[in-house]
Order: structure tokens, then C-alpha cells, then sequence
């Protein structure tokens, strides 16, 4: 519950308070201002409208997926299995459509059932079942990956009109930016102004006192995995969408990805601390970094090792502020 | 009572599940006096090892073998479990595609012991013996590559290379196949060589950002198909007419593309092929007849030309 505290906005902040204020709260953002500035200093091909939206595209997918996986850590949970997730859901909805015959919108809707079913089984397994989230949504990485292989056989499967809708462009606008703005928006609603969302914030800080205090902790939890899954599925069909396929072996490792830009937006693995913005900030850490190794041209090998530098130096920063803050 | 009540429940959960998913793998049920093969493949999360266990699974059939298939899903110790588990008296023979060449080498040496002839398919098992080697010439499929990429582009301009996981043998030899190829052709330049690790949704990522560094890029080399079809998708309508790209194995979708035109070349990798071969040389093994120690499934350059023969 300390958040809620920390982030309500100083009574009579003057000018340069409330500047620093802003700075210390926004660890990541400074970083990826960082990142962009030496990127454009770099190399001119980075600050050109096509790549800006290009990166606009490429993080629509990770920060989707990691929107519902704010949710889980916010509540003190993880979710592991929000890539498997992903590639079940875009496969049921291809499956749907291409084997089924189902219309395409209604196939769409499917994928997205799938991504919310699947999500309310870890709800029930970790809420209901006590199992820690770690091994409930680890199993259903394994069950979900497993269930896509032998939906599609191991073969990529094509996807609906209205999927491939979810790929292209509307305009000059793609698609994946403009649904990654509107989920954006949803998420940050649901985790502000919604009873649940801040409940969010209770059961993840102390479950405990949540509970004494009256909170349905564990109907809190089974709606935190349902809003993963769902919001896992909807990254599947984005991705989907930009590759006209459903791919049996899509999304592998995202998870990773998801949860990495999480923590790295400010949000604590511990729980109950969280924002969707920062989220939003981190995923574009990870995409910015990617697309300027590739623009940069730098070996393979040192590219693993920079972005695990990175993010060990984004999540470092932020752990020493809320230290010299606390301290 | 709780607990022993849960426990007691867990159990007959896990033998419910155990009970379905042996249904489901011992569907042919064995014959008594088929000889049985096990076929340990790295993965199945791949088309490529999908067409090589419908390869060897034809062949089976058609040779009247019972062909029991494992996927390792691309886990060492998964692998070495279940060569384990095939180690017994009613296997007659393994074909094993390694999850890591070196990685096998003790579970193999234990088949050794056993006298159950293995095979090795795709990749190589090092530190143990194999009654044969089976797999596709991948350097001479990144020559062949650079020569078809080459000539769709007239021998000049700029090419990008996609990479497929860092430190791979196919990813290597490929790409050592590529740029020997290439060298050939001086006024070709590589201007970028970077990874999107076999993917076909990282493809399409990293060559939309190769792309804003290069744009007078007119080929694309992508080391497996799922690449060269990612990069396909982030060419869009280029894809064919400004930029030619050339991707490797062979699949149902690169070929695909080959015939829309899309992508000028694929190096077809022959894995129903070389399932089938594996398939024989085990056979031939378990007879006690000789077989040679290393076959490699010609790889086929397959263009505009000839790809009727291979669309399916």
C-alpha cells in the first residue's frame, strides 16, 4: 500500500521538487531517454519517422503481454506462462477459422476465449489450489505450448482476415500501435479506477491484511490471471496478425520479455508496486535496444550480453533510488 | 488426513494421466515380430523435424517396422531420459536426431553397451559409435544459395544475412557455405549479418530494422525459411521484384512462397528423405547387413525452375 502513498502528488510542490520528483519516479523513462539520444547520436537511421514507427510495431506484442503480467506482479504473483498462452491462443482462433470454418470474427473472439480460459485455470490453481503462481503458470507453459503442437501439428496455421486485420495498417497508422494505445488505456483503467485494479495493489502488498480487511483475496487473484490470459491472447493475435499465421513455435521465451519490462517500468517482483507506464517504458527499453544493435550492425554474440547489461543497469538504478529515498 | 487424503488424490490423478497419454502414444500397438525403432528427435516444435518424422514414419510403415517417436523438445536431459527408457530389450534399434551432439555422447555409449545399433540423423553424436550418420550437406547448401541469390540479382548490389541461434552447427555452416559463395561474386557486398535466431516473427523484426540502415539492400540470405518468409513479410510488396531473398530447408511454406514468388530460392533440405534413410540404415542394421558411416541427402537448389516438383 505504500504506493498508492508514494504516488499521490506532493501537497505544495515548487518547481524544482517536483521536477526531481518526477526524475526519481521515472527511472526508466531517463533511461530510455538515454538510450535514444545515444542511438541518435549513433546512427541517423534511427530517428526517422518509419523506424520510430516500426519500433511503434515491434513493441506492441511484448508490452501487450507484459500489460497482463503487470497485473500478476502488482497482485505478488508471476505468470510464466503468458508466451505458451499466446501461441495457444492464436492457434485455437486459426484452427477455428481454417479447419473449422468458424467466420473469422467469431475466430478471433475464440482466440481470445482461449487466452482467458486458460488464464482462470491459473487463477483457480494458484488462488483455490495453493499452488505458488511460479509452478501453476509453469505447467501451464508446458500444457499450452504442448496443446498449440497438437492443435497445428507442429505447422504453422493461416489466420483470419480479421486477424490479419490486427497486422496491417489503417492509414498511415499500423494497426499493433494503435491496439497497443487502446490496451494501454483499458489496462491502465482497470489496475486505477476499478475496485479490483486497486485491490490489486492490497493483495499484492500484504495478502494477508487484505484479507482481514474483507477483500474477496482469492476472486481478486482468479480476475488478475484471467485479465493475463487475456491480455496474452490479444498479444498472440497481434502477433498472428503481422505474420498472416498462426506459428506453433511463436512466442517462445516472451515471457521473459514480458516480465523483464515490467521490472524494469518500476514495478517490485515482491508485489503491490506497479504502474502500466512504466511498463510501457520498459517493453520500448527492450524494443529500442534491439532495433539499435540491428541498426548498428553488432555481432549476435555481444548482443545478448549488451541487453542483459542493460537491464541489470535499468533494474539497478531503480533499486539504488528507492534505497536513497528509503534510507 | 488432509495431506494424506491430497496425496492419495495426486497420485491417481498422475496415473489417470499417465494411463490417457500412453493410450495415446501406443496407438499402433505393436506387433510381436515387427522390429522396434525408436526415433528420439530434438523437437517437434518445427516443421522441418514434423516432415522428418513423417519421413521415417512412412518408411516404417512401408518396411513394416514399429517406428515409437520421442520428442526431447529440445532439452538435453529430456533426451537422455528417454534413450534411457528406450534401452531395453524390446528396442532393436535408435535413431537419435541430438538435441546437442556432445550432450548424447553418454547415452549413447550406454546403447553401445547394450549392442542396439543407433543412428544419428541431422546432427552428429560425438564421444560414441553409430552404425551411421545421416544429414544434409549444409555448406554446400550456403554455396549453393549464394549462387542462386547471385544470379537473381545479377551479381551486384548490397545483401543482408539473416542468422539463425548464435553458436549452432547449422547456423555455422550455412553461413560458412554463404560467404565462401559469395566471395565469388565481387560486386556483391554483405553490409549486415545479423541473428533473429531461426524465427519467423523475429525475422520480420530485425530485417524491418536492417532495412532502415540499409535501404539499397537488393538480397536477403536468411540461414532456415521461417526467416527468409519473416523477411518476406517485412519487405511486403519488395519482397520479389526490388529484393530477392533466399531462405534454406525446403518447407511446405518456402516452397510456397517460392512459386508466388515471393522468395527466388530455398535450399531444400530433403528431411522426409532423410528420415526414410534413417529409417533403412537402422533396418539394415538390426539385420547385421553393412552400412555406410556417413550418407548425406543431396540438398536441392529450388527455384522458380523446379519447384513444381516440389510443391506438394
Amino acid at each position: 500500500m505504500t504506493s498508492t502513498l508514494e504516488q499521490a502528488p506532493p501537497t505544495t510542490p515548487d518547481r524544482r521538487t517536483r521536477v526531481a520528483r518526477f526524475l526519481a519516479d521515472n527511472g526508466a523513462l531517463v533511461g530510455l531517454v538515454v538510450l535514444c539520444v545515444a542511438l541518435f547520436i549513433a546512427t541517423p537511421d534511427f530517428l526517422t519517422g518509419r523506424n520510430l514507427l516500426n519500433i511503434g510495431i515491434q513493441v506492441s506484442t511484448v508490452a501487450v503481454l507484459a500489460f497482463g503480467v503487470t497485473f500478476v506482479i502488482v497482485a505478488g504473483g508471476i505468470d510464466l506462462s503468458v508466451g505458451s498462452v499466446a501461441a495457444l491462443s492464436s492457434m485455437v482462433s486459426g484452427w477455428f477459422f481454417a479447419s473449422a470454418g468458424l467466420p473469422g470474427w467469431l475466430a478471433l473472439l475464440a482466440g481470445l476465449l482461449t487466452g482467458l480460459l486458460t488464464g482462470v485455470v491459473n487463477g483457480l490453481a494458484s488462488a483455490y489450489g495453493r499452488l505458488p503462481s511460479f509452478i501453476a503458470t509453469l505447467a501451464m507453459l508446458s500444457v499450452a505450448r504442448g496443446l498449440t503442437l497438437v492443435i497445428s501439428d507442429g505447422r504453422p496455421i493461416p489466420t483470419s482476415p480479421q486477424v490479419s486485420f490486427l497486422g496491417s495498417d489503417v492509414g498511415p497508422v499500423p494497426v499493433p500501435v494503435i491496439v497497443l494505445v487502446l490496451a494501454a488505456l483499458v489496462a491502465s483503467f482497470v489496475l486505477n479506477r476499478t475496485v479490483v485494479g486497486r485491490s490489486m495493489y492490497a493483495v499484492g502488498g500484504n495478502p494477508e491484511a487484505a484479507r482481514l480487511s474483507g477483500l474477496p483475496v482469492q476472486r481478486i487473484l482468479v480476475t488478475v490471471f484471467a485479465l493475463s490470459g487475456l491480455f496474452a491472447a490479444l498479444a498472440g493475435l497481434l502477433l498472428a496478425g503481422r505474420l498472416d499465421s498462426a506459428q506453433p513455435q511463436a512466442a517462445v521465451g516472451y515471457e521473459l520479455d514480458a516480465i523483464a519490462a515490467v521490472v524494469i517500468g518500476g514495478a517490485s517482483l515482491a508485489g503491490g508496486v506497479g504502474r502500466i507506464s512504466g511498463t510501457v517504458i520498459g517493453a520500448l527499453v527492450l524494443v529500442v535496444i534491439r532495433n539499435g544493435l540491428n541498426l548498428l550492425n553488432v555481432t549476435s554474440f555481444w548482443q545478448q550480453v549488451v541487453i542483459g547489461l542493460v537491464i541489470a543497469i535499468a533494474v539497478g538504478f531503480d533499486v539504488l533510488r528507492r534505497r536513497t529515498r528509503t534510507g | 488426513m488432509t495431506s494424506l487424503r491430497s496425496t492419495a488424490t495426486i497420485a491417481t490423478m498422475t496415473a489417470l494421466v499417465l494411463a490417457a497419454t500412453a493410450g495415446c502414444n501406443r496407438e499402433s500397438s505393436a506387433d510381436a515380430s515387427q522390429p522396434t525403432v525408436v526415433l528420439s528427435l530434438s523437437t517437434l516444435n518445427n516443421p522441418f523435424f514434423v516432415e522428418l518424422r513423417d519421413g521415417a514414419q512412412a518408411e516404417a510403415d512401408a518396411k513394416g517396422a514399429d517406428l515409437q517417436v520421442v520428442d526431447a523438445q529440445n532439452d538435453s536431459a529430456t533426451q537422455a531420459n528417454q534413450l534411457q527408457t528406450a534401452d531395453s530389450a524390446s528396442t532393436d534399434a535408435v535413431i537419435v536426431n541430438p538435441v546437442d551432439s556432445d550432450a548424447v555422447g553418454a547415452s549413447v555409449t550406454a546403447l553401445n553397451g547394450s549392442s542396439i545399433p543407433v543412428v544419428a540423423v541431422d546432427r552428429t553424436v560425438t564421444g560414441a559409435d553409430v552404425a551411421s550418420f545421416i544429414a544434409s550437406d549444409n555448406v554446400a547448401g550456403g554455396k549453393q544459395a549464394a549462387d542462386a541469390l547471385a544470379a537473381a540479382i545479377g551479381g551486384q548490389g548490397q545483401v543482408i544475412v539473416l542468422q539463425g541461434v548464435a553458436g549452432t552447427s547449422a547456423s555455422r555452416d550455412r553461413g560458412q557455405g554463404f560467404a565462401e559463395g559469395i566471395a565469388a561474386y565481387p560486386g556483391i557486398t554483405v553490409v549486415a549479418q545479423q541473428t533473429a535466431a531461426f524465427d519467423r516473427a523475429t525475422a520480420l523484426d530485425v530485417t524491418t530494422n536492417l532495412l532502415q540502415a540499409n535501404p539499397g539492400v537488393v538480397g536477403v540470405f536468411a540461414e532456415n525459411d521461417e526467416m527468409a518468409l519473416g523477411a518476406v513479410q517485412a519487405l511486403g510488396d519488395r519482397a520479389g521484384t526490388d529484393v530477392q531473398v533466399a531462405g534454406f530447408d525446403g518447407t511446405t511454406d518456402g516452397i510456397a512462397a517460392v512459386q508466388a514468388g515471393t522468395m527466388v530460392a530455398t535450399i531444400a533440405q530433403q528431411p522426409g528423405d532423410l528420415g526414410k534413410l534413417a529409417v533403412d540404415a537402422a533396418l539394415a542394421a538390426i539385420a547385421g547387413d553393412e552400412v555406410e558411416a556417413t550418407q548425406s541427402v543431396e540438398v536441392v537448389t529450388v527455384t522458380k525452375d523446379n519447384v513444381a516438383d516440389f510443391a506438394q
